[in-house]
């Protein structure tokens, strides 16, 4: 288990992380969500020993290691540029942490062909990273964390400097690599889809502190703030309060606790479809709704209609 | 002139793989491809350089030859230009492994460290590229010369001619890894502390091999220098027969009217330099080329 507990950070005025104190359970695979500024990459460093924490105490294993150099903490960690060694083949690359350990030359070779073959670069070692595509760096630099058997694998916004479709692949296949090998992991991301697609549980953070911690799906369903709703997902304001656009349910008549709201647009989505409405404050909020349900409303723009939320919502 | 309508292909998207051999048309018209240069500039290029450089050392290779190879080899393998010539190398191999240590050193310094006055050291750094030479000179007279203020009168020395060039030739490494270091990959340093190693090996294994090539060509370009240096040892050598670097060799044997063994001594000496900075070109594009 990695455990935070009080830490500060300052860079000069800036207070980058605020009494932030986090549990990862052993064998999890954790995400750091948060915007840009929100500390999650600070922290992650801070677990690594790449900064030192104003105040505050980390313990990986039940072992105070805030005073360790980053060499002792039996860290991995997978940098969002990659850091190849630019001048080492893909073998010698995977192989540094190996031979500083000074292991034996045939334990090497074969530890990091089975490496590659894991990250799905089987013969690729003698290539240089210059060779090799920002995917298949970044399976790489994992393969190299690896290699030394980390006691935790930290993840600085890995697949940040991908492209769309390769980062999609690359995060289906970290989900299946974590089942496989188990290594407690923290992954830093500011993508909630991201996080909520790879991570068992997610730690939303927000101007140096921690908003709230829980399962992807406990965080959707039952935000603990106004700042996690809206940033795990779409939120409308219906009567002061913050709801997901899916929960809002149109109707022709009246209805309890509903609102009359007149259609200014409607914009169909494949599957969805999103209803672009204002209501009587002349305040704007999109409702999406199935094709089935617009049809059956016959919903076009310039009706009235009315609109209520069907699950109870987060105040605002 | 081979190379013109194949490096304007290459121009748009660097040394990629080659076109297919079947567009011969396209390659003539795309030497007109944007940031190509057209056959005037390329010829008024070759012009200039053969002008500027060629002729002249066409013209000291020549004077060189007037006596023949045997002339020619008469000259250079005679005591005086062996002992000069020696003399030249060795101090001039001395001091560029001192400066390729001391300069990676202070680029090291300048580039990682705050410090008050940074700026200044900075500056100074290119002192001896700004100075006149013989003014360097006269000002290293003044440190180690007869009226030495620290009481250490080297001239006439050996230990005169490496200070001397040690101070001119300090800017080449200094100025060449200087700004290498500037883009280092300071999460690849960070990666390898990761993976359990120490600073010294950090710096081994991952710094130095970046490095390399600036380092290399660096101290090529100090050592070319060193070996051609004249106005900053001509005060503190003593000019003795015994103390003499290749380069006052030359200029004593215009003034005792041998030009042919001075015009041999200067071909020898720049076979030499050419010599040094083709290989280390080579080992520096060897390395530059594998990592992209």
């Amino acid at each position: 288990m990695i455990a935070a507990h009080g830490i500060h950070k300052h860079y000069g005025d800036f207070h980058a992380l605020r009494d932030v104190s986090i549990e990862i359970p052993d064998g999890s695979l954790t995400a750091l969500l948060g915007p840009s500024g929100s500390g999650k990459s600070t922290l992650l460093r801070v677990i690594a020993g790449l900064e030192a924490p104003d105040e505050g105490v980390i313990a990986i294993a039940g072992n105070d290691v805030t005073r360790l150099a980053p060499q002792g903490r039996g860290i991995g960690f997978v940098f969002q540029h990659y850091a190849a060694f630019k001048h080492m083949t893909v073998r010698d690359n995977v192989a540094f942490g190996l031979k500083i350990r000074k292991r034996p030359k045939a334990e090497i070779a074969s530890r990091v062909d089975e490496l590659l073959e894991i990250v799905g670069l089987a013969g690729y070692q003698g290539r240089y990273p210059s060779q090799l595509s920002g995917g298949q760096r970044q399976r790489m630099a994992l393969a190299r964390a690896l290699a030394v058997e980390p006691r935790v694998l930290l993840l600085d916004e890995p697949f940040g400097a991908l492209d769309a479709k390769v980062r999609e692949d690359l995060r289906k296949w970290l989900r299946r690599l974590h089942d496989e090998v188990h290594v407690t992991t923290v992954l830093v991301t500011h993508d909630q889809e991201e996080a909520m697609d790879v991570a068992d549980r997610i730690a939303v953070m927000n101007a140096g502190r921690i908003e709230q911690v829980g399962a992807p799906r406990d965080l959707y369903d039952a935000p603990a703030t106004e700042f996690v709703m809206s940033f795990l997902g779409p939120t409308a304001t219906l009567g002061g309060r913050l709801v997901r656009p899916h929960d809002l349910v149109l109707s022709r008549g009246p209805a309890e606790d509903a609102v009359p709201v007149t259609v200014e647009r409607v914009v169909h989505l494949g599957f969805e479809v999103r209803v672009e409405l204002r209501d009587g404050d002349d305040a704007q909020l999109s409702a999406q709704t199935t094709r089935a349900e617009a049809a059956a409303l016959d919903v076009e723009a310039g009706q009235s209609l009315f609109v209520r939320a069907e699950r109870p919502a987060v105040a605002a | 002139m081979p190379r013109p309508a194949t490096d304007a292909v290459g121009g748009a998207g660097g040394p990629g793989p080659s076109l297919p051999p079947s567009a011969p048309v396209a390659r003539r018209r795309s030497r007109r491809a944007v940031g190509g240069v057209g056959p005037l500039g390329l010829g008024v290029a070759t012009l200039w350089l053969s002008l500027i450089v060629l002729l002249p050392l066409a013209a000291v290779l020549v004077s060189s030859l007037e006596g023949g190879l045997a002339g020619f080899w008469d000259a250079v393998s005679s005591p005086p230009a062996q002992r000069a010539l020696k003399l030249t190398l060795t101090v001039s191999a001395v001091v560029t492994v001192i400066n390729a240590v001391m300069g990676t050193l202070i680029a090291w310094v300048l580039v990682r460290d705050e410090f008050r006055g940074k700026a200044i050291v900075n500056a100074l750094i290119d002192l001896p590229f700004a100075l006149p030479t013989i003014v360097a000179s006269i000002v290293l007279l003044a440190l180690i010369g007869a009226n030495s203020p620290i009481g250490l009168d080297l001239v006439a020395t050996h230990w005169a001619i490496g200070i001397a060039l040690l101070f001119v030739t300090l800017p080449f490494v200094v100025r060449s890894v200087q700004p290498v270091m500037l883009e280092l990959d300071r999460d690849a340093e960070q990666a390898a502390a990761s993976l359990g190693a120490s600073n010294a090996t950090i710096f081994r294994r991952i710094v130095l091999p970046a490095l390399a090539p600036a380092l290399i060509s660096g101290a090529g370009l100090a050592f070319a220098r060193a070996v051609g240096e004249y106005g900053s040892v001509v005060l503190v050598s003593g000019n003795t027969p015994r103390n003499q670097v290749a380069s006052q060799y030359i200029a004593d044997r215009i003034e005792t009217d041998q030009p042919a063994a001075a015009a041999a001594m200067s071909v020898t000496l720049l076979l030499i330099t050419f010599a040094v900075l083709l290989v280390l070109r080579v080992v520096a594009h060897r390395r530059t080329s594998r990592e992209g």
